[in-house]
């Protein structure tokens, strides 16, 4: 498949994602930098982690309005896959293509360390090789990760079956102590309405080969990756 | 014209940093402050002197890029007249 790894002045995770999609999942995977107006026909597009636009005004909100945005919200509207990790959530967030916002963390601080996340859906695009209730270990990176809605919208996307990944203990109970950012709803990961577009938090990207000591993430990106266009057409609810 | 944009978390949104200032002026001596809430401005100069164009073009600023209306609200005022 060939994927598209958008590069904003910041990201530093642009790299980590190419490696995983070329060198671990041996995919025709490239770099777009925020300045194209087209995708290069890639079927995949990231939004990888970092700093965009050094985080002025709100995480992700300059970068929301970059040229390649533009293609990205096409891409999307048109059942494209997006995948937007960390910083790359935020602007999916700002450019309104997934719903909700992320706040400052609940203490303020940024918290980089392993969490646990409890799978909600195993039959999107994304993650068909997890099992639903499955729990995985991921770690974050994030001053602002506190996912933030209206609890009439909170409901509205519960309902609709968009939250994908929780904030959970090791056993894969929802438990305040193991949310790290003060998430509504333990909320670590969105997808849109039409399946087609993800938002985590968490870093798979960090966590995709046992010599790194965790696998964990490499489900994600393998789903993807392998057998995603199958699933697009049921992944609407 | 110039003009002051006014950022706020929602009122119903927890402001953890304003949370934790109310928290360091208590300690400061100042235990009367019941709450804070921390945002941000801009001040912001239009080539215009129509205030009311200028009131319509800054709310479709804040709607667009200063504010993110899913969990902050703004606020305009006009500082007509002056100059920066």
């Amino acid at each position: 498949m060939r994927c598209g790894v958008v590069v904003f002045p910041g990201s530093n995770c642009d790299h980590d994602v190419y490696h995983v999609l070329k060198h671990v999942l041996d995919q025709d995977a490239i770099f777009l930098w925020h300045e194209d107006t087209t995708l290069k026909s890639c079927e995949l597009v990231v939004l990888p982690g970092g700093w965009s636009y050094g985080d002025y005004l709100r995480g992700g909100a300059m970068a929301a309005l970059s040229p390649v945005m533009t293609a990205v919200r096409e891409h999307a509207e048109k059942g494209g896959l997006v995948l937007g990790i960390c910083n790359g959530f935020q602007v999916l967030t700002e450019s309104h293509l997934l719903p909700g916002a992320l706040r400052r963390n609940r203490d303020l601080r940024f918290e980089c360390r392993d969490v646990y996340l409890r799978v909600e859906r195993d039959d999107l695009p994304f993650t068909h090789r997890y099992r639903a209730g499955q729990v995985v270990r991921m770690p974050i990176a994030h001053g602002e990760g506190n996912y933030e809605h209206s609890p009439a919208e909170l409901d509205r996307i519960e309902a609709a079956g968009q939250v994908v990944f929780r904030y959970v203990s090791p056993a894969g109970e929802l438990d305040d102590a193991w949310n790290p950012n003060g998430s509504a709803r333990a909320i670590a990961g969105v997808v849109n309405a039409g399946g087609n577009v993800l938002g985590l938090m968490p870093h798979p990207e960090r966590c995709a080969e046992e010599v790194l000591g965790n696998a964990d993430g490499l489900g994600l990106f393998a789903s993807v990756v392998r057998g995603a266009r199958a699933r697009l057409a049921g992944a609407a609810r | 014209m110039r003009a002051r944009v006014t950022v706020f978390p929602r009122k119903e949104i927890l402001d953890p940093q304003g949370k934790a200032i109310r928290g360091a002026l208590e300690r400061s001596g100042f235990p009367e402050v019941r709450e804070v809430r921390a945002g941000k401005s801009f001040d912001i100069d239009l080539g215009t002197e129509d205030t009311v164009a200028a009131g319509e073009r800054l709310a479709e600023m804040c709607e667009k890029l200063l504010a993110n209306t899913v969990v902050e609200e703004y606020e305009i005022e006009v500082l007509a007249g002056e100059r920066a």
